[in-house]
């Protein structure tokens, strides 16, 4: 069954065209992450989702329901914010509890949620502080904590992750993924982040300029990218783009190597200088000058590699991806 | 205080400067203050005088009590400043929120025309509105003073709040509006708590030429039940005579009240200046 459809979906702030003819089914249980560069519009997609926004024009669906007129509290819908968005004058335990409040819940309810939600999150012990009296890990997981209690159909997340530090980070993702596992309901979250979408999504939806380009699983994405864009834009460090002319003579169009792609070898075809090594310890990532373009290789384990070297690398004939030179996908 | 960053010098000049200021600030209100308690001969013959066992007396602030219905004068001042700031505070703080939250056609035209009142005083109009005041029977009633105060309190009031409202966060407010929230709740319980600072300063603000307005109840609202402190204390100062006595104790009084609100106000004030520039 489908949680959400979007058909045909635009916004526009008076003369700014911000979605373009957005286009977007998800199915129960999926978690979906919209992925971006800043300005594409993944925000303002989740809050038209959300009801914060009305679209211009196209239809949104929820379950069965056509819910362009419907209030927010009424979409079925829980939204966890970037800035937490905890109410400051109430207490963790009064913040998660205002929206059942609201719905008139009666009490048994209310409280049997709370202390669910709070024993998953770990909250039981904070129930009576005020959000200024958190860390920063413990106010996200009370705002998760307050979406969860209104057993949505779908959660929406709104760059959850961005105002924590790198190592709470990785840990509420995990969080988040085993939320997602344990209630098995759909979840829409939005990051600019390439990693968060790799790591969490069932399928991804890449926005650029207010328009979708492409939809997949990650591995789809990463593996046949539809476009110079969306290849670039996933994988990390990011795809190689050189003229295919460079290596074979006479050829225009654009081509395309994963730095993970990359190897030493004394034939290769790409004769590069060294400008930059750095070293992780598992991997050596090189950067280099490839005739005029900067190249990345990321090379598996570690290498004795000095700046402003000579290096030779090759690759596979069939990990080359190749673009006509306004960046659509070209397969040979 | 870091260690490293003060030098005792600085702290002096800054303590000196601040001092030397609120010496000047407080002078006048010292003088009101010692001349009221002292014997007409004694204000004239030294002014600036503490009042001693020679030249005390209470004579003025007999006289103000004698003379004329002070605590009526009282009350209304008190009813017509602090009705004008609630109605302020409560119809500038909406159209704040209205003007800073919600996007409609003529927004920033309505922002301006509000903002107009700041640079148009209102005493301007002050025919127009004795002929309104006459027309709709509102002459010589403390509402005609409390429509007129509100009015000329609104544009600044607007102005400054819509500005302090544009701060608060957007994800709260929507929050708010996921859980089911209805406007009025948002507005009410979650933006007016976080801009309470900006209110007490447009507080402050109001409240003081409120207070010592003699303008529009002399126009107004001169009748003897709805006179207010200030202009009531104007019968002691006649064309020929003028009862110093009476006046300073009716001012030494009159200050009182406003100290009271100000200190009420002023904790607020304070975040209220600095919540810009720090954080």
């Amino acid at each position: 069954m489908t949680a959400l459809t979007l058909t045909n979906v635009n916004k526009s702030f008076g003369k700014v065209h911000v979605l373009k003819d957005i286009n977007i089914e998800i199915e129960e249980g999926e978690f979906v992450v919209f992925v971006g560069p800043s300005g594409c519009g993944k925000s303002t997609l989740l809050r038209v989702i959300a009801g914060l926004e009305d679209a211009s024009s196209g239809e949104i669906r929820i379950g069965d329901d056509v819910v362009n007129m419907t209030p927010p509290s009424k979409r079925g819908i829980a939204m966890v914010f970037q800035s937490y968005a905890l109410y400051p004058h109430l207490n963790v335990r009064k913040n998660m509890s205002l929206a059942l409040k609201q719905e008139k819940q009666p009490k048994d309810v209310i409280d049997a949620r709370v202390a669910e939600a709070s024993r998953m999150l770990n909250l039981e012990e904070y129930l009576d502080r005020l959000p200024s009296e958190l860390s920063g890990g413990q106010r996200q997981r009370v705002a998760i904590g307050r979406a969860i209690v209104r057993q949505p159909k779908i959660f929406l997340f709104d760059e959850p992750l961005s105002n924590l530090d790198a190592a709470l980070r990785m840990n509420t993702r995990i969080e988040i993924a085993g939320l997602h596992a344990q209630l098995g309901t759909s979840m829409i979250y939005v990051t600019h982040d390439q990693t968060e979408a790799m790591t969490l999504a069932d399928k991804i939806v890449v926005l650029r300029d207010g328009r979708v380009e492409q939809i997949g699983s990650p591995m789809e994405l990463y593996n046949n990218p539809a476009n110079q864009f969306v290849a670039g834009f996933l994988g990390s460090p990011a795809m190689n783009f050189f003229p295919a002319g460079q290596v074979a003579e006479g050829d225009d169009r654009t081509m395309g190597v994963r730095p993970e792609d990359l190897y030493l070898a004394d034939d290769g075809a790409l004769k590069v200088d060294v400008s930059h090594v750095e070293k992780l310890g598992g991997d050596t990532n090189v950067i280099a000058n490839f005739g005029g373009q900067q190249i990345t290789a990321r090379l598996f384990g570690q290498h004795d590699i000095a700046e402003g070297q000579s290096l030779s690398l090759g690759f596979d004939a069939d990990k080359a991806y190749f673009f006509s030179p306004d960046g659509e996908r070209l397969y040979e | 205080m870091n260690q490293a960053r003060t030098n005792p010098l600085n702290t002096a000049a800054m303590h000196g400067a601040l001092i030397l200021y609120t010496l000047i600030a407080l002078f006048p209100v010292f003088v009101i203050l010692i001349n009221s308690f002292k014997t007409r001969k004694a204000i004239f013959r030294e002014p600036l005088a503490m009042p001693d066992a020679d030249s005390f007396s209470m004579i003025g602030y007999q006289t103000v009590m004698k003379q004329g219905d002070f605590f009526l004068y009282f009350q209304n001042s008190m009813i017509v400043t602090v009705a004008s700031l609630f109605f302020v505070l409560l119809f500038g703080a909406m159209a704040a929120f209205a003007l800073s939250e919600y996007r409609f056609k003529g927004n920033t035209l309505m922002g301006l025309y509000l903002a107009l009142g700041i640079m148009i005083p209102i005493r301007i109009g002050t025919v127009a509105i004795l002929e309104m005041m006459v027309a709709t029977g509102l002459v010589n009633s403390l509402w005609a003073l409390i429509l007129v105060y509100t009015a000329q309190g609104l544009p600044l009031a607007v102005f400054i709040l819509s500005e302090f409202m544009r701060q608060v966060s957007d994800d709260l407010k929507n929050a708010g509006r996921i859980d089911g929230l209805s406007e009025y709740t948002i507005f009410f319980k979650l933006v007016l708590p976080l801009v309470r600072p900006a209110m007490a300063t447009v507080a402050v603000f109001n409240m003081i030429p409120i207070w010592n307005d003699l303008w529009f109840p002399l126009i107004l609202a001169p009748a003897e039940e709805t006179k207010t402190l200030t202009l009531g204390s104007q019968v002691f100062i006649g064309q020929f005579v003028t009862d110093w006595n009476a006046v300073l104790s009716a001012l030494s009084m009159a200050i009182l009240p406003v100290l009271v609100l100000y200190v009420i106000f002023s904790r607020q004030l304070i975040r209220g200046i600095t919540s810009g520039a720090v954080k």
